[in-house]
């Protein structure tokens, strides 16, 4: 099993979301979506100021494999990119959780966590995928 | 690729094997009000002699006339050896290739195919050919507003100098995606620069700059692709690649270099034969390779070390992104290309050189000798390439009608495509146009002028 780490939320299209301290939230993939791609070649980044709607496609990371959309998990604004990933892609390879992040969002309502798995449902997710 | 025929024993064993009682039930899916069971325009299938005969008779109602035409497909010399080659056993398909495995030889002529074609439009990047030089241009326009990331608008200024067909073609290709192509203004037969400043940062994604323009008169790119490239707006070239050995190539155009260039691939060796197959290509700056639709070739070396060449970058195409695919094409001319190739090898940078040079002094030479005729001006001042627009004083159609009697295809009308013009004909004289050729055509249209 792939690494889950219990503080943050996840989708069904496997992005991970990180609730940060100032309200912002930070939006990345799974350690399970990665392994799923392969070695990831190019990722084409959201521009700061970029408003979505929940579930836009907001950026496409890209593997030797396939080009998937990122879809962006809640309504809002992109307030900051993580532009390490132009130049090193795999960065999201070797660490999806931390090095790895993709975005960051100032939502545009309060979140509503409901709508969002937590840790043990993203586990019972992947789970229900295995089998 | 050999043909491989189904027997009717052969149909019944699959049919039996799927549980399926007949062909035409395989088809129930699509509801009946789409089928139809005959082509009522359509006579019945003639045997081979019966088409020889039809099209030995239709060739000869073209009475080999001496071509005078241009505007974006040009009657070069195509030497025996490029179609000699080019039909042998081993290339005769208009396949892309799929398995590397099992297609070297026509991978590494793909290759060869982008890489002289990168290096005559100044690009880093190719793809393995497009369709023509319309549907060509077509996929720069897309490409570049997937490309611009500083731009929200869809639109795209296109000069009213550039071919009137690619211009329609792209229009039709585009609406759907709500691409709009805004049209710039001539001025003397080019792309009027005092409406520029109608424009500003953000109202546009790209500027389309053909040189030579339809006209044959060229642009002043470097001013153009600076202005663009001041405005964030990418800068789409559609050019000549015959031209391209004797201007500067589109990659250095300005200070930054075109981002993307487009065109038709005709000049290089293949014949104008009644209007196709054509082959278009499509090169770019690496910085947008992402953006770029169709197939790429690329080389790599495999597990023994060994060099190889494979498709590449398909992470985007339809068999993989589906509906989020780059393009609906995922194809290439694959016999065109590989014609265009064998053309290129052989005539070399020099080559293609001095057949543009000559191709060039033809039309000067072709331009002096009719406007020599009372009646006949040369309707813009601009420096051409290897094409020029005249006027009468009489409807062009007219005059073409008897040139054509005359065994002479005179030119392109551009009456209809441009109405404010007087009479206009667009004219061309290619390195195959003998000085002898040009004579007969300058006493002809004295001759027709004088009798009106």
């Amino acid at each position: 099993m792939s690494e889950i780490p219990n503080t943050f939320y996840y989708t069904t299209d496997h992005e991970w979301i990180k609730l940060e301290e100032d309200g912002d939230v930070t939006i990345g993939i799974t350690d399970h979506a990665q392994e799923a791609l392969g070695e990831l070649v190019f990722v084409e980044l959201p521009a700061i100021g970029d408003s979505f709607l929940a579930n836009d496609a907001c950026a496409v990371v890209e593997s030797v494999k396939a080009a998937s959309d990122i879809y962006c998990p809640i309504a809002g604004e992109v307030v900051s990119i993580n532009e390490a990933l132009q130049d090193t892609p795999e960065l999201i390879n070797q660490n999806a959780y931390y090095d790895g992040w993709v975005f960051k969002l100032k939502p545009q309502n309060s979140i509503d966590l409901e709508e969002l798995m937590n840790a043990d449902s993203y586990k019972q997710l992947l789970s229900e995928l295995e089998d | 690729m050999p043909f491989v025929p189904h027997t009717e024993n052969d149909i019944k064993k699959m049919l039996a094997t799927i549980g399926v009682e007949n062909v035409k039930s395989l088809f129930d899916e699509i509801p009946s009000e789409l089928r139809i069971d005959g082509l009522t325009n359509i006579g019945n299938a003639l045997t081979e002699s019966e088409i020889s005969d039809l099209m030995r008779q239709r060739a000869r109602q073209d009475g080999e006339p001496i071509c005078f035409i241009g505007g974006g497909a040009y009657d070069h010399y195509v030497p025996a050896v490029v179609w000699d080659i080019a039909t042998r056993g081993e290339f005769y398909s208009a396949y892309t290739p799929y398995q590397a495995e099992a297609s070297q030889g026509t991978l590494q002529v793909i290759y060869e195919f982008q890489s002289m074609l990168a290096s005559l439009t100044g690009l880093e990047v190719s793809n393995a050919s497009l369709y023509d030089g319309a549907t060509a241009f077509a996929e720069a326009c897309l490409m570049a507003v997937r490309a611009n990331r500083k731009c929200t608008s869809k639109k795209i200024l296109v000069p009213y100098v550039m071919h009137p067909l690619y211009r329609k073609v792209a229009e039709v290709l585009l609406k759907g995606q709500a691409i709009e192509l805004i049209e710039l203004p001539m001025l003397n037969g080019l792309t009027d620069q005092n409406v520029l400043t109608n424009f500003k940062n953000g109202d546009f994604a790209a500027l389309c700059i053909q040189q030579p323009s339809f006209f044959g008169t060229l642009e002043a790119v470097d001013n153009l692709t600076d202005w663009a490239h001041a405005q964030d707006a990418l800068v789409i070239a559609v050019t000549n690649p015959m031209s391209l050995a004797v201007l500067r190539p589109p990659g250095q155009w300005g200070d930054k270099g075109a981002d993307i260039a487009c065109g038709e691939g005709q000049p290089l060796g293949i014949p104008v034969s009644s209007g196709g197959p054509y082959i278009g290509f499509l090169t770019c700056k690496k910085t947008i390779v992402r953006q770029m639709p169709g197939r790429i070739v690329g080389r790599t070396i495999d597990i023994d070390g060994k060099p190889g060449f494979t498709l590449t970058l398909q992470a985007r195409e339809q068999h993989i992104r589906r509906s989020r695919a780059t393009s609906n094409i995922c194809t290439n001319q694959g016999l065109m290309a590989t014609a265009a190739t064998i053309y290129m090898s052989l005539m070399g940078a020099s080559g293609i050189s001095k057949i543009a040079s000559t191709c060039n002094a033809n039309t000067y030479k072709l331009l002096e000798a009719l406007t020599a005729i009372p009646g006949v001006e040369r309707t813009f001042p601009s420096a051409i390439f290897h094409e020029a627009v005249i006027s009468f004083k009489q409807p062009v159609s007219s005059v073409l009608e008897q040139l054509a009697l005359r065994g002479i295809l005179g030119g392109f009308d551009l009456s209809e495509s441009y109405p404010e013009l007087e009479n206009p004909l667009l004219i061309c004289a290619t390195e195959n146009r003998s000085d002898a050729d040009i004579r007969m055509y300058a006493d002809a249209l004295r001759e027709i002028l004088g009798a009106s």
